[in-house]
């Protein structure tokens, strides 16, 4: 085995060259900006290092999901970004995720107007430029709303003003029972499934495991109200008088307006791009397939979710995981619409108030990295899963 | 006899070696500043101005720059290349008004800029001067019903700029008093004013100068006051680079000369004949006595060059803020010898 290798590597020598002298060469580039800019900041009296992430900030932030304010380190302050950031991604990728999904299969509807209409959302939403979509919201939409005093009231539990969407607060008791019984009801559902689809495979019975696990997932956190001591209050949003003529109001959870419109924007914008990925994944799945499915009594529907889809996935991940990688790097753009996220309160406020321009982007290009890599590390392996297994 | 050759060759070289050292240090008076002799070469000034505001830094329709800012860059063009217009002026958000001076993009940033002991010392920036004693205020609606700060109750909203010492000082002046506050900070100072105006905030609160400034881009300027308190201390200034010294005193001397010529009465009508003044602090400012300009490796008229192309301070104010409405009382910008906070060192 061992001469094996060595007698390839004398083989290959001359490929190993150019190899060798390339990597030689990124390396020396690298190295001489590294000491470009390690002499230039030292002429000029501006020193590197990360130890300014642990000083005071000095400034408060807008919303921040964790306790924060501005007595708190930069550090915190980046974590701060970091979830506002994650927050409007996930929202994002979920919304974009149903909608492209409806509108992808709604344009090969057999309905002439559903098949239009979803036509004409992609061709017009994908076309405009993101950053204008998310000013049109924001400035166009939002900034119309009218102020607490004249707010559109829906039934006295939530309001939407200029200000910001005010819905009811969730106060719990006991909630790390009622979250473990969530958690307990979703490895039931789990096991059920399995045992649904060997029962399937096995002895063609079919088990209505969609109704079993939606009951499982509202009966078993309900018991935990009756049995567990849990219980559920809200704090509802009320008008009070900041000044005589300045309302505002108290309680309950205010959505800002920023969050609203950069996750309206970001979805509306992605799902024209998931729903183009569906379309193509469907109509890759061979025409023999479906025409095989009809041909021993299916249902369309019964056709689409157990013979299309499951084929059609395998197209759809790939360009569907870089479009949900897009959608986190596109949402940087709350920096024009004073959303904070990372890019505003770190690269932005952060690295106004501290100077520190090449230790505070680095640190932003490698979280975006991060956030990347997580996210198609988990696409790759749930497409892995949907491969045809070779036997 | 080879080896006296040897000897007699090596002993003129090494004096040769010695004239030459010399000739280019000692050449013009061993003043060395690479940024005054980048800018003669390239025949402007690069200066770093505000995006627009009126007073400070503001382009009009047809490209022209004016303000109090854009004349410390003027002054510095008259002094160092003899016409102040030499100036090529690039406008900066707040975000990349340090970076472009450290990179070398602009040599003077004369843009309404805090005078701080943490941008001072902790990023390779030096700040040359005073040209506007300013505080931070609150504007609100004047029908809010909100007369003072102490009106001020839980669960306001203020809009401001990020990034800026504004928005340190808004939260130490509500957590000092115990209010609870929403912040909103927006990049662009249009941004804010348009968010303000809209109702998205409460009260809008930067600079007592720029809230005047901004006041008259709004939709319905009477419809706003400026409360009156002043709830900190903000010295705007020049700023440039540290390490080039020589650099440093041509800017920080071009606006003390500016403000010293109105505490001698010099204006830009009267200086040429002011040559054969009876006094001589007078002649020294208009460069018929003394050699002030070797000090910094200029010639003897760049004071009166600065202050026959752009004025004394006086004449400036008074054109740009005072004139065009947006504070006509001088306050803490006048002079010592009237009350106000304007105390330069002589130029002597």
């Amino acid at each position: 085995m061992n001469l094996k290798k060595f007698s390839i590597d004398f083989k290959n020598k001359k490929k190993l060259i150019p190899q060798v002298l390339t990597l030689a060469f990124i390396i020396s580039v690298i190295a001489y900006f590294s000491y470009n800019a390690q002499v230039n900041m030292g002429n000029r009296g501006i020193s590197f290092g990360y130890g300014f992430l642990s000083q005071e900030s000095s400034f408060d932030i807008t919303f921040s999901m964790i306790d924060y304010d501005g007595s708190y380190s930069y550090g915190r302050a980046f974590l701060v970004g970091l979830l506002n950031t994650l927050l409007v991604s996930v929202i994002g990728i979920v919304f974009c995720t149903i909608l492209g999904v409806t509108i992808g299969i709604g344009r090969l509807s057999q309905n002439y107007l559903i098949a239009k209409t979803a036509e004409w959302y992609v061709e017009i939403f994908r076309n405009i430029p993101l950053l204008l979509q998310i000013f049109f919201w924001y400035y166009g939409a939002l900034r119309l709303l009218p102020l607490p005093e004249n707010a559109m009231n829906f039934n006295d539990i939530s309001y939407l003003t200029i200000k910001g969407w005010y819905v009811p607060k969730f106060i719990w008791t006991n909630f790390s029972i009622f979250f473990s019984s969530v958690l307990i009801s979703i490895i039931a559902i789990f096991f059920v499934r399995k045992y649904g689809k060997t029962q399937r495979e096995q002895f063609g019975k079919h088990i209505p495991v969609g109704i079993i696990s939606i009951l499982i997932l509202i009966l078993l956190p309900s018991t935990t109200f009756l049995i567990g001591g849990v219980t559920l209050s809200f704090d509802y949003p009320e008008l009070y008088k900041l000044t005589p003529t300045v309302y505002n109001f108290r309680g309950g959870v205010s959505i800002i307006p920023e969050l609203i419109s950069l996750a309206l924007a970001l979805s509306m914008y992605t799902a024209t791009f998931v729903a183009e990925n569906v379309r193509a994944g469907i109509q890759g799945v061979g025409k023999g397939q479906k025409e095989a499915a009809a041909s021993i009594g299916l249902t369309r529907g019964q056709i689409l979710k157990l013979v299309v889809m499951p084929q059609a996935l395998r197209i759809i991940i790939p360009p569907t995981t870089n479009q949900y990688l897009n959608l986190t790097k596109n949402s940087s753009l709350a920096a024009a619409i004073a959303y904070p996220d990372i890019v505003l309160v770190f690269a932005g406020t952060a690295l106004m108030q501290t100077g520190r321009a090449i230790e505070i982007i680095s640190i932003t290009m490698g979280t975006y990295l991060f956030l990347s890599l997580t996210i198609s590390i988990l696409m790759n392996s749930y497409n892995k899963k949907m491969a045809i297994k070779e036997k | 006899m080879i080896k006296s050759i040897k000897s007699l060759i090596f002993v003129g070289l090494a004096s040769l070696a010695l004239v030459a050292c010399s000739q280019s240090g000692g050449g013009a008076g061993s003043k060395k500043s690479k940024t005054l002799e980048n800018t003669k070469k390239a025949g402007f000034v690069k200066c770093g101005v505000s995006q627009g505001l009126p007073g400070f830094s503001n382009a009009d329709a047809s490209g022209n720059w004016t303000g109090i800012d854009v004349d410390v860059c003027r002054a510095v063009a008259a002094a160092v290349l003899g016409d102040a217009d030499k100036v090529k002026y690039t406008p900066l958000s707040a975000k990349e008004r340090f970076t472009a001076l450290t990179s070398g993009e602009i040599d003077v940033l004369a843009r309404n800029t805090t005078w701080t002991l943490s941008r001072d010392a902790d990023i390779g920036l030096t700040f040359v001067g005073v040209n506007f004693y300013d505080g931070q205020g609150f504007m609100v609606r004047k029908n809010s019903g909100i007369n003072s700060v102490k009106d001020f109750k839980n669960g306001i909203s203020a809009c401001t700029n990020t990034g800026t010492t504004t928005e340190l000082n808004m939260r130490d002046f509500f957590n000092s008093n115990n209010i609870s506050y929403e912040p909103i900070a927006f990049e662009k100072a249009d941004e804010v004013v348009q968010a303000y105006d809209a109702g998205r905030c409460d009260t809008y609160t930067t600079d007592k100068s720029g809230l005047a400034a901004q006041r008259t881009k709004m939709s319905n300027p009477d419809e706003h006051k400026v409360l009156p308190e002043t709830i900190s201390k903000e010295p705007l200034g020049p700023v440039v680079r540290q390490g080039d010294s020589v650099w440093e005193d041509i800017v920080r001397w071009s606006l003390n000369v500016m403000i010293e010529a109105e505490e001698y009465g010099v204006n830009s009508s009267n200086a040429s004949s002011l040559k054969d003044s009876d006094n001589p602090q007078i002649k020294r400012l208009v460069g018929s006595e003394g050699e002030l300009g070797a000090a910094f490796g200029l010639d003897n008229e760049w004071s009166l060059r600065i202050i026959e192309q752009v004025g004394n301070y006086g004449e400036i104010y008074k054109k740009h803020i005072a004139d065009t409405g947006i504070m006509p009382n001088r306050g803490p910008n006048e002079l010592w010898t009237k009350g106000g906070l304007l105390y330069v060192a002589p130029a002597r």
